[in-house]
């Protein structure tokens, strides 16, 4: 019997000795564990698909448990580290930040977030949570001779540990109240019927902290900066997976241990995904940076993501699993083609440093203009579907009021993309880009504008996934 | 003719046609011209395959016809459903018939990004279509929402100098309206648990809940419309829109809001329209008065146009919303011909825009001693846009103020006073630019019209006077459609449909003195 655990086994251990390799012979091995470890998330991924979709496993005593939710998002997950490692393949190289720590930090916050969204015990998810987010301060401050990146890492972290500080305190909390850490015994000690106000107050901590991770208005101060601070490369690591294991954890905990504080729970979740969609759109009009924008974006779209939990349905999750994906793999496309923006060897990162590039390189030009549209959900693209079904949670939950709210924000976010799209196609050139699109960002960027393209016609196969990986939160 | 998907290949040919014109390489002239004959090609093979549908539509049946029914997204009731009525089949037509007549009036206009404008026609054609045919609440909303892409594109990138301006203002109106659209589409899948639109129609929604979806849907489609006061985005969009982008805005997207009263609020939401008749009627009122006055004004001959179209709206408004025959077929022929008509006077003014390079309609005159057959076409026209006995813009209106007559005699004489005051600054403007004294020299060396503009001005033209006197053609299919629709509606309200005696033959055609 192979151990259920086996994709994290394997990927720890490799990490492992890559990192040894990476002590002993210094620089001059960063392109090989790069490729090593591109090649251990598409194993690690490969090692998921043999399971069979039997009954849930408890596994390290009640720690973990695996189930189709786990299965399909720690899938999701290997393939965001595998699609993010794959940018920043070349933009490492290009951006001569050889450096052989940062993709084992990769490996190792991609194995905080495997767990994170198998965690069982509020205890595990703690571990699996700091696991990951540790890497991540460090990623975001890693070129530590730049300004922008020290201040990126240094408020990442300051604020990541307040969070993580409110989310111990609800812990503990829970903890006392219900006499137990594990999702189930804390699912039986809470019923509806008798909620010790200690349990709730815990919970609101939890969420709060957990709120903090997924960028949710009111603790998303740190995204803007933290994107634009940070290494581009890491910041398409931010953008596409940490929110997606996040999210899978406050998903597992909602139909879970706090189940029966569903009523509490979503007017929390109401005030953030309002709070979020709102800020996100009209604070994201006045950017001028890209990074700072597709931060903003990225709030907006948290927001709409939580709308789909708001019912507690499980067709609301699956809505929810389903947003996620594709919101990652249109961000995964976003940053390929803003990767591969340069002018004379420099990264544009302001907007209006895009002006003509409908002229100059229309094929980057007009994907970055499908992923927008997508972005802004309008159809046929996938965009439109995922915020179509989570609407359409919402909406046959009877949160008619922050529906409507939500696809008015929605439109005011549709400008800062327009805008966007404007200066790309509509403006004269106002110099030469470098078209140096390597390989690897090809690939993610056609196959994400491809997916994007697609879906529309063929939706029912990750539908269908997202409904049983959802469907087994509710036996 | 059931297993054929004809609708399907009409909707995506021009899809498949923008995905070949993506395929050829190059920038010469030889390229150029064979980029233009592939959209053309595509274009055309659309528009006989249209024609082939025409010929094949049963006009007796009220049902949906050439009916496709696939599954899309199962599991939440939504499902790939086309097909066409009598309400839909001329509206797919016009989409198919006006797609090439735009190319050829690019032909030698647009030379900069030739491919891109090609491919954005194509994906508007698919889009439009689509519209059209879409029987799922859904995949109405997607190919409806769609034709924002191509049309801010066009806009934006082959427009005038406010393009950036005028393009965000068509996109982020026209969304708006929309969005709100699709939360009420949410919920009436939520309620019924289909996006099937004949299930919809079918359906009963409680009364309070009607006025929401009512006004939901209405935000929409008044703004596509457009109606007054949300009529703002128009003038600009057109003003600043290339010709052929002008030509598909007033051709056929301003009837997708017309089409979606007659398809969604009409059937679905009778108790609420009812209750909003008296709002719809005085915004149209106000459309058709207001709009012709401010059009009377213009100095831009484009603008101009625009707001005639907003005018011609309001009558369509009046017709759909006084529920009985002819008022309906009325609202239906007013589009169809609104549809041809200002197609061709966007057109014709793209004519003598492209030798003047400006709308200023001070700067033109005297353009029948040096455009002999330019000024011939546009009286024509001119004459369609007024409503003259005999050409296709009468039997709209006639039939649209007949209706509303029945309904509310006050409406009725209110918006008769827009046919003057239309007749007033289309004249105004015919006089300006055709007759009157010559103003310019360069206004009078321009040369008449050329070989591919007279090719494209000949069907319009035999259009707008075929429609004129022979409206039956249209009005017949059409008819089992709406009398189906009338009589759902009135069935749902528990009242009886106003009795018309044969309306198809009279009184228009015996008025037309054949």
């Amino acid at each position: 019997m192979v151990s259920p655990l086996m994709p994290e086994i394997f990927t720890v251990c490799a990490g492992l000795l890559l990192l040894m390799l990476g002590a002993l012979r210094g620089t001059s091995s960063v392109s090989f564990i790069l490729s090593a470890v591109v090649a251990i998330f598409a194993v690690g991924g490969c090692l998921l698909l043999g399971y069979d979709d039997g009954r849930p496993l408890d596994t390290l005593g009640g720690m973990i448990i695996v189930d189709g939710f786990s299965v399909w998002m720690r899938l999701v997950i290997f393939a965001g580290l595998l699609v993010s490692t794959l940018l920043s393949v070349s933009w490492l190289k290009e951006n001569q930040v050889l450096k052989f720590e940062i993709p084992l930090l990769y490996l190792l916050s991609g194995v905080g977030m495997l767990f994170m969204v198998s965690a069982n015990n509020l205890l595990a998810l703690y571990v699996s949570l700091e696991l990951s987010s540790l890497c991540l301060y460090v990623l975001a401050a890693v070129r530590r001779d730049r300004l922008a990146s020290a201040e990126a890492g240094l408020k990442y972290f300051i604020l990541g540990a307040l969070s993580s500080g409110l989310l111990l305190f609800g812990i503990s909390l829970v903890y006392g109240f219900t006499g137990t850490l594990s999702y189930a015994g804390i699912g039986a000690a809470l019923s509806p019927l008798e909620l010790p106000a200690g349990a709730m107050v815990g919970m609101v901590f939890i969420l709060a902290g957990l709120v903090f991770k997924i960028s949710g208005v009111p603790f998303h101060m740190w995204t803007p900066d933290v994107y634009q601070g940070a290494p581009t490369s890491v910041t398409a690591l931010f953008a596409i997976v940490p929110k997606v294991a996040a999210f899978g954890l406050i998903i597992r905990l909602l139909t879970g241990p706090f189940a029966s504080l569903h009523d509490q729970a979503s007017q929390i979740l109401i005030f953030v995904a309002l709070g979020s969609m709102i800020v996100g759109a009209f604070a994201g009009l006045a950017q001028q940076n890209f990074k700072r924008l597709i931060a903003y974006s990225s709030i907006a779209n948290m927001g709409y993501a939580l709308l789909g939990l708001l019912s507690g349905e499980p067709e609301g999750v699956a809505s929810v699993i389903l947003y996620l994906m594709i919101y990652m793999i249109m961000t995964a496309g976003v940053f390929a083609v803003l990767m591969g923006l340069k002018r004379q060897g420099v990264a544009l990162e302001n907007i209006s440093d895009f002006a003509g590039l409908g002229k100059k390189a229309p094929f980057m030009a007009y994907s970055l203009v499908a992923l927008l549209f997508s972005m802004s959900g309008l159809p046929p693209m996938a965009g439109f579907f995922a915020k179509l079904f989570v609407f359409q949670a919402a909406v046959a939950g009877g949160f008619f009021t922050v529906a409507v709210l939500g696809v008015l924000a929605s439109v005011v976010a549709s400008y800062y993309y327009l805008r966007v799209i404007k200066v790309m196609l509509f403006d004269e050139p106002i110099g030469a880009f470098d078209c140096d699109c390597s390989i690897s960002r090809k690939i993610v960027m056609v196959g994400s504008v491809v997916f994007i393209l697609v879906f529309t016609v063929l939706p029912n196969a990750l539908l269908d996934q997202a409904q049983i990986a959802a469907g087994s939160l509710f036996p | 003719m059931n297993e054929f998907p004809i609708l399907s290949l009409m909707t995506f040919l021009p899809l498949i046609g923008a995905v070949l014109l993506l395929l050829v390489r190059g920038q010469s002239e030889a390229a150029m011209f064979r980029i233009k004959m592939v959209a053309l090609l595509v274009s055309g093979l659309t528009f006989i395959l249209s024609v082939v549908m025409l010929v094949n539509f049963d006009p007796l049946i009220a049902e949906f016809q050439f009916v496709e029914k696939k599954i899309w997204f199962e599991s939440v009731g939504i499902s790939y459903h086309m097909g066409i009525d009598g309400i839909s089949l001329f509206f797919v037509v016009l989409s198919a018939f006006l797609t090439p007549i735009c190319i050829l009036a690019s032909w030698n206009s647009v030379s900069m990004r030739l491919k891109e404008y090609l491919i954005a026609f194509l994906m508007l054609e698919t889009f439009m279509i689509g519209t059209f045919c879409a029987l799922d609440a859904i995949l109405f909303y997607l190919f409806f929402e769609g034709v924002l892409i191509p049309m801010f594109i066009i806009i934006g990138v082959w427009g005038g100098e406010r393009r950036v301006y005028a393009s965000f203002k068509f996109f982020l109106y026209t969304l708006l309206g929309s969005v709100l659209m699709l939360v009420a589409l949410l919920t009436m899948i939520a309620q019924t648990g289909t996006a099937d639109i004949p299930t919809l129609m079918g359906a009963e929604f409680p009364p309070h809940m009607q006025m929401w979806l009512w006004l939901a849907f209405f935000s929409s489609f008044a703004v596509k419309m457009p109606m007054w006061p949300v009529h703002t985005w128009l003038p600009d969009a057109h003003v600043e829109a290339p010709t052929a982008g002008s030509v598909i805005l007033a051709g056929v997207l301003l009837k997708m809001g017309g089409y979606g009263f007659l398809r969604f609020s009409v059937p679905m939401f009778p108790d609420a329209t009812e209750y909003f008749i008296p709002m719809v009627f005085g915004l149209s009122v106000i459309a058709i008065i207001y709009t012709s006055l401010v059009a009377l004004a213009q100095q831009d001959m484009k603008k101009m146009i625009a707001y005639s179209s907003v005018a011609h709206m309001g009558f369509v408004t009046l017709g759909i919303f006084s529920l009985n025959m002819q008022g309906v077929q009325g609202a239906v022929f007013q589009m169809i011909s609104h549809g041809v008509v200002s197609a061709a006077l966007f057109l014709a003014i793209g004519v003598v825009y492209n030798r003047l390079h400006t709308r200023e309609i001070n700067r033109y005159g005297n353009l029948s001693k040096n455009m002999p057959i330019y000024a011939c076409v546009f009286v024509i026209l001119m004459l369609g846009s007024v409503g003259l006995p005999g050409t296709s813009g009468f039997v709209g209106e006639f039939l649209a103020l007949l209706g509303a007559y029945k309904v509310d005699t006050l409406t009725a004489t209110l918006a008769a006073t827009g046919v003057v005051l239309g007749a007033a600054y289309m004249l105004l403007l015919t006089r300006k630019l055709v007759f009157g004294p010559k103003v310019n020299d360069d206004a009078a060396a321009m040369s008449d019209m050329s070989f591919v503009e007279k090719a494209y001005f000949l069907p319009l033209v035999v259009l707008v006077l075929w429609l004129g006197v022979a409206p039956a053609y249209v009005l017949d299919r059409t008819a089992p459609a709406i009398e189906n629709l009338l009589e759902q509606y009135h069935t749902k309200l528990g009242t009886q449909v106003p009795q018309v005696p044969q309306v198809q033959n009279e009184p228009v055609e015996n008025e037309m003195g054949e």
